[in-house]
């Protein structure tokens, strides 16, 4: 019946002198910290559910923050590099009448004021173009929506620009097929022009367009090629182009003046360069409208930072917003991680008790819970990287709203997420480690 | 057993003071228990109860002792206060050379690792953890690396007759196995005292003398055994049986004077 061993023996003999061991001891007995996390996995396994509500509450939280952030993010990266970017170009400017990109809003002085100043002439272009330093490109433009016709579709608007200079070395565009315009073309004003891909595709459905001719205005144009693609903004094509030379007979369509221009741009040779070659047509188009030195400006140098200065002010109360509502998120996600973990400890009062009564110290108790809390918010926190991201690529699909997941907000969600665990794990880890180990261990 | 004098109890007054010493000196070298004058008392909702009342115990090293009383006798009182769950209002308390009545909590959960081995009547083996890893626990909190820990609680799995259920959880146990996983437990950091609250109170009586023939030669092999209980036959097993009555001891014998008491019908 009875299965002793003769090894319970020789187990007390291997004792040492017992009374030598009674010196004190300040060895460390902090359990290591890899075999704590190997505890809390273990418990997440067996307490499924339980472990689940926690991670979700942070995954949650996080996932608002991916989210939100990447939209932010995304619409900064758009307005910056895609939008604003397209419209005017890298070290340039433009030098317009009036200002053509407003978001913000426009008081009715400022508009009056806009409404009286005078057009910028064609006859500006060369007086402009002599005070430019060397290596400078420029151009000049009109432009105007119109219906263009071919005999393969019904008539179509598009965005109709009349161009001269160095407009597409400015704008950076090619073709696709065909070609840009010679210089005897742009001399000579030829009716020639440059299509945009979707206007292509809409006037020229089944047959190649080059060669083919486009009536605007009355007027017959031969298509020499098809230009590169611009993209699109919230869902606006930017591919709806034409553009002529600027001596063709369809810039009489576009400014009702005659000699006037819409837009001379002019792009530096270098960024340092910028500020001094816009000052130089400062100079050159205030002596041209007779400015006394007390006279505003009754033009505008427009530059990309100009067109994103409103952009930025609206970004700072998107940023407060991207804070602000996944911080009510983790907030809500940390209390119902403070609730879960309480009524974990509450559950385990024996569990805390055998180990208390095992030897295990505050701080063993204490790390044991508090580890068990960061691994759930940590595994919880990538959780919801994954959601926000997969939001974020939802909303990029399904909406014309660009978002774009920066990695910085990825270590973010990754240390607020974790950080969440932890603060709220801190209470209830701490009655943990203060149950007394005699009503713990009696406790069922 | 010896008829050796110095196997004798000790617990009145004037045989403490002659040999293990006044209050506050540190007891000899072969006391590893000694108890002075230690009170226990629990406000219980403004009601003061006096549990533990200046009990004076004197263990020497290799004895086998069980604590014997009714319930509301203190025995609980002073299994908790022995095993450093707890600590006394008044008295002293000195375990192996250490004064462990005055020490903070995190104090004591070093000398509950280094100097006692519990086992429970409910076993309180953690449900969800092999027998193995049960073991392996009071190592874990002494900072024993994990492959020492392995070894050592496999060693002492196979002392107890268990070598083949190691990777068994409790509840794939018997009654009997799951009390020897605990003792094994009890004795895998080498403890000071053995100290065991009621070992066979959830066992049938062949499974308790089973326990209690384990206990037995731990006890002839020189482990100190302290064991708490309220029935006479299984307090009969120890050499020495002290009885608690209203938080004092009402006696302290030799096993053979004990039978002869309780042969006299005292009960």
């Amino acid at each position: 019946m009875i299965v002793v061993k003769s090894s319970p023996k020789s187990l007390v003999a291997a004792r040492t002198s017992v009374h030598s061991r009674t010196s004190p001891r300040q060895q460390l007995t902090l359990v290591p910290f890899f075999e704590a996390v190997r505890l809390a996995l273990a418990t997440i396994r067996v307490q499924k559910l339980k472990s689940f509500f926690t991670a979700l509450g942070v995954c949650i939280g996080v996932m608002f923050l991916i989210a939100v952030v990447s939209i932010v993010d995304g619409m900064g990266r758009y307005m910056e590099n895609d939008l604003v970017g397209k419209l005017i170009a890298l070290n340039s400017f433009e030098l317009r009448s009036r200002p053509n990109i407003n978001i913000g809003d426009v008081d009715r002085a400022t508009g009056l004021e806009y409404a009286r100043r005078p057009r910028i002439l064609e006859s500006d272009v060369p007086a402009v173009a002599a005070a430019l330093p060397e290596g400078t490109l420029w151009s000049m433009s009109s432009d105007a929506g119109l219906k263009v016709e071919s005999p393969y579709s019904r008539p179509r608007s598009a965005s109709i620009t009349a161009m001269d200079g160095d407009y597409f070395q400015i704008k950076k565009m090619g073709v696709t097929s065909g070609r840009l315009f010679t210089p005897g073309e742009m001399t000579s004003g030829a009716s020639v022009v440059v299509l945009g891909p979707d206007l292509v595709a809409r006037l020229f459905p089944t047959v190649d367009a080059l060669g083919r001719q486009v009536k605007i205005g009355g007027k017959l144009y031969t298509v020499v090629g098809i230009g590169e693609s611009l993209g699109s903004a919230f869902g606006m094509s930017f591919d709806n182009y034409v553009y002529a030379p600027f001596r063709s007979p369809i810039h009489r369509l576009l400014n009702r003046e005659a000699h006037a221009i819409d837009v001379m741009a002019i792009q530096a040779p270098t960024p340092e360069a910028l500020t001094d070659v816009q000052e130089k047509v400062r100079a050159v188009m205030r002596a041209r409208h007779q400015l006394r030195p007390s006279q505003k400006d009754n033009f505008s140098l427009q530059t990309a930072d100009t067109a994103l200065d409103f952009w930025n002010k609206i970004k700072q109360y998107l940023v407060l917003a991207g804070i602000a509502l996944p911080a009510v998120g983790l907030v809500v996600g940390a209390i119902v991680i403070m609730n879960i973990r309480l009524v974990a400890v509450a559950e385990r009062t024996h569990e805390i008790g055998i180990r208390k009564a095992l030897g295990a110290k505050r701080r063993d108790i204490l790390a044991q819970f508090m580890i068990e809390a960061s691994t759930l918010s940590t595994f919880g926190a990538i959780l919801g990287i994954a959601a926000g991201a997969a939001l974020a690529f939802i909303i990029r699909t399904t909406t014309p709203m660009p978002t774009y997941v920066a990695p910085w907000s990825i270590v973010v969600g990754v240390l607020i997420g974790a950080g969440v665990g932890i603060i709220s794990g801190v209470y209830p880890a701490s009655r943990a480690s203060l149950l007394d180990p005699v009503a713990a261990l009696r406790q069922e | 057993m010896s008829n050796n004098t110095e196997e004798a109890p000790l617990s009145t007054t004037a045989e403490r003071h002659a040999v293990v010493g006044a209050a506050g000196t540190a007891p000899g070298k072969d006391w590893v228990i000694v108890t002075r004058e230690i009170k226990r008392e629990y406000d219980m909702g403004g009601e003061i109860v006096r549990a533990l009342r200046g009990v004076n115990l004197a263990v020497r090293r290799n004895e086998y002792v069980a604590i014997m009383g009714p319930s509301g006798s203190g025995k609980s009182t002073l299994m908790n206060l022995i095993g450093c769950l707890d600590t006394p209002n008044a008295g002293e308390y000195w375990l192996n050379g250490q004064m462990v009545s005055t020490m903070k909590d995190d104090d004591l959960a070093r000398v509950r690792n280094k100097e006692i081995g519990f086992v429970f009547q409910t076993f309180n083996l953690l449900p969800r953890a092999s027998a193995l890893h049960n073991v392996e626990l009071p190592l874990v909190y002494a900072g024993i690396s994990s492959g020492e820990r392995k070894q050592r609680a496999n060693e002492a799995l196979e002392a107890v007759g268990l070598g083949n259920r190691v990777h068994h959880r409790p509840n794939e146990l018997s009654g009997g196995q799951r009390q020897r996983v605990a003792i094994a437990r009890a004795l895998v950091n080498r403890p000071s005292i053995l100290l065991a609250d009621e070992p066979t109170g959830n066992l049938d009586s062949s499974t308790s003398e089973e326990i209690m023939k384990v206990f037995e030669s731990l006890a002839e092999s020189g482990q100190t055994v302290i064991m708490v209980t309220h029935e006479p036959d299984i307090a009969a097993h120890a050499r020495r049986v002290v009885v608690l009555r209203d938080g004092l001891i009402a006696s302290d014998d030799r096993r053979e004077k004990f039978a002869e008491k309780l042969g006299g019908g005292a009960h």
